[in-house]
């Protein structure tokens, strides 16, 4: 049991929760994960972790409420417990000095991209960080980017904020002006498909964080693999980052689909049973 | 590890086992038959989980327990991995104490409910067994009593909580809650040492739990047998990865003085085929673990499972049966096993094979899938199985599946479990680059003293074996558990 200390909402449908874990937040490094659980009927769902404070013993996790789960995890209010919670998961992202780093991150992507950016920064590198989302009251975590990037830009949908356009013109603009050596895109899987795809074009080796479905989340089930390269991979114990260029999304993006019927029905149930219950 | 012969004989000269003896003779014990298990109707059982075994009365138990000559030689004790002490423990049947019984049983063995359904005795105690050997006989009901003996501890509210030697203060960490893992977290409490078990899901049991379903194994006969070790004064840490959450350094700054890794062979295999990851294509491992764990069948939780109408699932082993035999109770119209040889090399048990026989599971032998075909949203519609015939046999003994040219096929499908083997979990061994593995990527181990190549890190089970059965996993934590205690009075001394 884990206990929420602090819950902010940076959107209505977009929330941070800090978490008490202090030997997770201790152990974690950038582009870690944990699986969490709410509920003695609960699913187990992956999540990056977005922040941690190794002092106060907490991590920060942002979730997007998509579903039953994500929902009954954003209800929860400081003081509440979270049934269950296990990490740090997966592989640490690989970090190094190479010049300058192009970070993307789409919608709640941005989340597990901020301690990338912050590491690639303290590495020594040069950091442009384009943050992109559908308008402006899905942008977040601003400041804290800022504070790790050279340059940040935003790109907004609907131009509500920053430039209007793709996160794909962005990066366009930014790799047009200067030379960039590695790129990361984190974000929903059809954006980092497109945007591995313009990096791609300019030969510009990139790494994207892949967000699939998982069970057990320690190699054990393979619900969450993947095709990289030719080869099958598990995304909990071999990733969760992997060469964008070597992924393939469109098989990714259609496993992603496979409960989509079942949680869409199951999410408007319950719903249905909290308004009647009101 | 042996059992002493001299110690053997002494209980067998006690009063109670010679009056019992000569009760009755040996020619009349051997005439009886073999007590029937109680099955439930196949058709009935097929709509819920209710387990298919139903248990022995207790005149069947102690009619069956007077078929056990009590030989001079126990030959049965030979082939139980943690060394029963069976004689005794059926005698005390047959004089109906089967409280006595049941504390015979778990001197030795750590959880005789779950061993008493799951271990394959028909290739173990019941293989050695005199009516076996010698008469050429269906052995005694060895597992059966077994069963009988712990399922009324049990039922009696008087469980019995091992004698535990006084606190040595020294505290042992055991990796995976498995049967190997509680296995040796039973030994080592019994024996005085602060014990702590850390476990990566939310729930202790390991494959017992996740993996064995509950008309084989119900939770409830496990949760009974880890109460006792909590009992006992066993720690249990769910939700923690060793490798992750904290290395073994970690742990050993932190005082622990020794190690199990009982971590299991987590890695599901794949065939590597055209179109294996289409959308209803799953592990057993998680098609099992969805089930079991997640409970995804009951519409109150909240994770999803997709069975359909038309089920393969591709394998031969126990697996394999837990699988299929659960897409049978989820609804499946046509649950049907794939696989490479025929009948007689399956390595599931045969217990488990006559039970999805009788359920209705289809069994398409000497087939081999090639590729799997999917709709326009990627589910999975099609598979193109080929046929096989058998040639020489293999390094294994059985005879080496041959692929038949030209007679490939296509079997409807709408959820495929691939069910042919695991791999070792990796997580252990990636945190810890000292420590030897086999090409198998198991950890290697002293076969005698099961102790790593590190010192003070001992391993049993799966991680050791590859994949293997509960009990040897247990008889695994058994032995590991006396010779890292061994190991630890050395190094105090």
């Amino acid at each position: 049991m884990n206990k929420i200390v602090k819950k902010e909402f940076f959107s209505e449908n977009v929330v941070r929760l800090v978490i008490e874990a202090p030997r997770i937040a201790k152990a974690r490094k950038a582009g870690h994960f944990v699986i969490i659980k709410c509920g003695e009927t609960g699913e187990r769902i992956p999540l990056t972790i977005a922040a941690a404070d190794k002092d106060k013993g907490t991590i920060d996790l942002v979730i997007q409420r998509v579903g039953v789960t994500s929902r009954k995890i954003t209800e929860l209010e400081e003081g509440d417990y979270i049934t269950d919670l296990v990490g740090p998961l997966g592989q640490a992202t690989h970090v190094e000095k190479v010049g300058t780093v192009l970070a993307c991150g789409g919608g709640v992507g941005v989340a597990p991209l901020l301690p990338i950016v912050e590491a690639m920064k303290m590495a020594g590198n040069r950091v442009v960080t384009i943050l992109a989302a559908r308008s402006k009251d899905l942008i977040i975590l601003e400041d804290q980017m800022r504070q790790f990037s050279d340059e940040l830009i935003i790109m907004t949908d609907d131009g509500s904020y920053g430039q209007k356009g793709l996160v794909t013109d962005g990066m366009e603009s930014v790799i047009k002006n200067e030379k960039v050596d590695l790129s990361v895109v984190i974000g929903p899987a059809v954006m980092m498909k497109y945007a591995s795809m313009v990096t791609k074009k300019y030969d510009i080796p990139t790494m994207a964080s892949l967000n699939t479905i998982m069970v057990d989340g320690t190699g054990m089930c393979g619900a969450c693999r993947v095709t990289v390269g030719g080869k099958v991979k598990f995304v909990c114990v071999d990733g969760p980052e992997f060469d964008a260029h070597q992924v393939d999304f469109d098989e990714m993006l259609l496993r992603l689909s496979g409960y989509k019927d079942i949680e869409k029905e199951a999410e408007n149930k319950y719903i249905s049973n909290k308004c009647k219950s009101r | 590890m042996s059992v002493n012969p001299d110690y053997l004989k002494e209980e067998r000269e006690q009063e109670w086992r010679v009056v019992l003896r000569s009760q009755k003779k040996n020619k009349e014990r051997t005439d009886l038959v073999r007590v029937h298990m109680t099955e439930v109707d196949p058709k009935i059982r097929v709509q819920s989980n209710i387990e298919v075994n139903q248990g022995l009365s207790e005149d069947d138990a102690v009619n069956e327990a007077q078929r056990c000559l009590d030989c001079p030689n126990p030959t049965c004790i030979t082939g139980c991995p943690v060394e029963i002490n069976i004689p005794k423990f059926i005698k005390n049947i047959e004089r109906r104490e089967f409280l006595e019984a049941a504390k015979v049983l778990k001197q030795t063995s750590t959880l005789p409910a779950v061993c008493g359904r799951v271990c394959p005795q028909e290739k173990q105690c019941e293989a050695q067994c005199f009516y076996t050997l010698k008469l050429k006989k269906e052995p005694v009901a060895i597992g059966y009593l077994e069963r009988f003996a712990a399922d009324y501890e049990q039922k009696s509210g008087k469980m019995a909580v091992p004698e535990v030697a006084p606190a040595k203060g020294i505290k042992i960490a055991i990796i995976g809650s498995g049967p190997a893992g509680l296995t040796f977290a039973g030994e080592m409490c019994k024996r005085g040492y602060d014990v702590w078990v850390f476990e990566a899901l939310h729930e202790i049991g390991g494959v017992l739990k996740y993996g064995i379903p509950e008309f084989r194994l119900p939770n409830s006969i496990v949760d009974v047998e880890i109460d006792i070790l909590k009992k006992m004064g066993v720690h249990f840490e769910t939700n923690f990865v060793v490798g992750k959450t904290a290395t073994i350094d970690d742990l050993k700054d932190e005082g622990f003085k020794g190690f199990f890794v009982g971590s299991g062979a987590g890695l599901p295999r794949f065939m590597n085929i055209p179109g294996e990851n289409y959308i209803g294509i799953l592990s057993s491992n998680e098609y099992l673990t969805r089930i079991n764990l997640m409970d995804a069948a009951n519409p109150n939780t909240d994770t999803p499972i997709i069975s359909g109408k038309n089920v393969a699932v591709i394998g031969g082993g126990n697996t394999a049966m837990d699988s299929v035999r659960t897409a049978k109770r989820l609804g499946a119209e046509r649950a049907m096993i794939i696989y490479r040889r025929s009948i007689e090399e399956m390595p599931a048990r045969v217990e488990e094979i006559k039970h999805a026989q009788e359920e209705g599971i289809e069994f398409i032998n000497l087939a081999n899938p090639l590729e799997y075909y999917a709709d326009e949203k990627g589910r999975v519609k099609q598979m193109k199985v080929q046929r096989m015939e058998l040639g020489e046999p293999d390094s294994s003994g059985r005879r080496r599946p041959v692929p038949v040219e030209g007679s490939e096929y296509l079997i409807d499908v709408d959820t495929v479990v691939v069910s042919v083997g695991v791999s070792p979990n990796p997580l252990i061994p990636s945190s810890l680059p000292d420590l030897k593995m086999t090409r198998w990527q198991t950890i290697e181990v002293d076969d005698d003293k099961l102790q790593s190549s590190i010192p003070y890190i001992f391993a049993g089970g799966d991680i050791v074996r590859g994949g293997a059965t509960v009990i040897l996993a247990m008889g695994d934590g058994r032995k590991a558990a006396a010779s890292m205690d061994n190991y630890i009075q050395n190094i105090s001394k």
